[in-house]
């Protein structure tokens, strides 16, 4: 049994209360308490004004989501494979395919997302569609100001993906 | 000794002081919101007009379009009466304010509103009047929750003002007088907050206990008591308690001024006595704010023991040990 209280540690007690002692420790602390509080004023304030001013974003940051086209040919990437849709754990995408015809060529492949919806008042902003993407078709984009009037309006059809938004989030580089 | 003013003369100064007031609260108002932003590291309401200066407007229309809602226990004429009792109190404590002597700006008028030769105990009269707009504000809302909040707001009040009555005695021995205007005309070797600054840090307690502001600002405390005896109360009503209590905060660091920082007394020619007191009260009133943000609000049975076990010996004590050394002397 030699040795079992090594293990024990001191923990340092605070000084007993009441008396003079404490009379003179709390009138300390409240002067110190008013030193702290007056050096925010001296300092100033920490404020970005949001709307004017934002925060730039990094390029990982995961915003809303944006579909692609391949820059050549104007085609969508999207093939409808509807993988994004499997992916989701919040079952907010809903796909629709479509074939391809030789005079309605929408996508690169054989088939097209007829409806490509994605309701943002579900997602969760996890990325999975992003990462289950075969063709990166899908990915996250850096828009976070997504508040609406009606919950209706927050679901995102496939032009709306599409289309660049109308104002960029500013961005920042990784590591800055 | 009294100098004798003529009505004119008094009722002229009844308005000017009535209207400094007025116009004085809402900027108080705007400077303890911008000051609680930057002691937050923010800059508090910046977006009503240039810098947020039109906030305490946007405030008072917002509160005199909100409806007067009350109970149907309530008893309605006593309920219209409380904050009206709030404010006339608060009101009344400031024409005592000494802001100048008699002949500092010429003229056959002195800078405060009335020279009463019991100044002090008029103050603490009309900060006992005040115990009434509490009380009958809680009991004639009808509700329970109000009136209780209403009995903590009187105890307490009366617990700190028999600290804030003895801490004051001591000047008014070393003075001699009670008249306000004595008291500030005696300080000319030196300001008492030097002989009696025991009486000034009792004093300063309890005036923050008796001003209702933080930390004893349990009558209304809002993050957990909900208020108290004013949670019945809408619109303006409900402003013009929170006006009462900016006018409180004010005649209790002008008295505080006149008693212990020399009153008017400041370098330079007589004339500028009033920018002194203002300053010297702007400095309370920022002392005020300050210690709001800093300390936490006070539990109600502690608030109750460092009342009567604390403050209440150590005033006592600082009267006698004053008593004996001027005796002495």
């Amino acid at each position: 049994m030699a040795g079992w209280r090594d293990d024990a540690i001191q923990v340092p007690r605070g000084p007993e209360p009441g008396g003079l002692g404490a009379v003179y420790r709390t009138f300390g602390e409240t002067l110190r308490g008013l030193r702290t509080t007056f050096g925010r004023i001296v300092e100033g304030p920490h404020v970005i004004q949001y709307p004017e001013e934002k925060t730039p974003v990094y390029p990982r940051f995961r915003g809303r989501h944006k579909l692609h086209r391949f820059e050549d040919t104007g085609l969508e990437k999207c093939v409808g494979c509807s993988l994004c849709a499997a992916a989701c754990p919040a079952k907010c995408i809903r796909v629709v395919a479509a074939e391809n015809t030789p005079e309605n060529q929408v996508s690169a492949g054989e088939r097209y997302a007829a409806v490509y919806e994605i309701n943002l008042t579900r997602c969760i902003f996890c990325g999975y569609c992003e990462v289950a993407c075969p063709f990166d078709a899908i990915t996250m984009g850096n828009d976070y100001e997504l508040s609406d009037y009606s919950r209706s309006d927050l679901i995102f059809t496939k032009e709306m993906l599409l289309a660049d938004p109308p104002e960029h989030t500013p961005l920042r580089l990784e590591g800055e | 000794m009294i100098e004798v003013e003529s009505t004119l003369v008094l009722i002229a100064k009844a308005i000017v002081i009535f209207l400094v007031v007025l116009t004085v609260i809402p900027i108080l108002t705007l400077v303890e919101r911008k000051l609680m932003g930057r002691f937050h590291s923010r800059y508090g309401p910046n977006r009503v007009g240039p810098k947020g200066l039109l906030q305490p407007l946007a405030d008072a229309l917002k509160l005199l379009s909100k409806e007067q809602s009350a109970p149907e226990t309530a008893v309605p004429w006593m309920m219209a009466l409380a904050p009206a009792i709030a404010i006339a109190s608060g009101t009344a404590t400031l024409a005592i304010i000494p802001w100048g002597p008699f002949d500092a700006w010429g003229g056959d008028f002195g800078l405060y509103g009335i020279d009463v030769p019991i100044a002090i105990l008029y103050f603490l009269a009309f900060g006992s009047l005040s115990f009434y707009a509490f009380l009958l504000g809680g009991w004639s809302s009808g509700s329970k929750y109000s009136f209780l909040g209403s009995m903590r707001s009187a105890a307490q009040l009366i617990s700190y003002e028999v600290s804030l009555g003895l801490s004051l005695i001591g000047v008014v021995m070393t003075a001699g007088s009670l008249s306000l205007v004595d008291i500030v005309e005696s300080q000319s070797n030196i300001w008492y907050v030097v002989p009696q600054f025991a009486g000034f840090c009792i004093f300063m307690v309890a005036a923050f206990a008796e001003s209702a502001r933080a930390p004893f600002d349990l009558p209304e405390a809002d993050s957990e008591l909900v208020a108290g005896y004013n949670t019945e109360f809408g619109g303006m009503r409900f402003g013009s308690f929170l006006f009462a209590e900016y006018i409180e905060m004010i005649a209790i660091a002008a008295i505080a001024t006149a008693c212990f920082l020399g009153g008017w007394r400041g370098p330079g020619p007589e004339a500028l006595a009033p920018l002194w007191t203002a300053l010297k009260i702007g400095g309370f009133l920022f002392l005020f704010i300050w210690v709001r943000f800093t300390l936490p609000r006070l539990r109600y049975d502690q608030l109750m023991s460092f009342g009567w076990k604390l403050l209440l010996p150590l005033a006592t004590l600082n009267l006698l040990v004053t008593a004996i050394v001027l005796v002495v002397t």
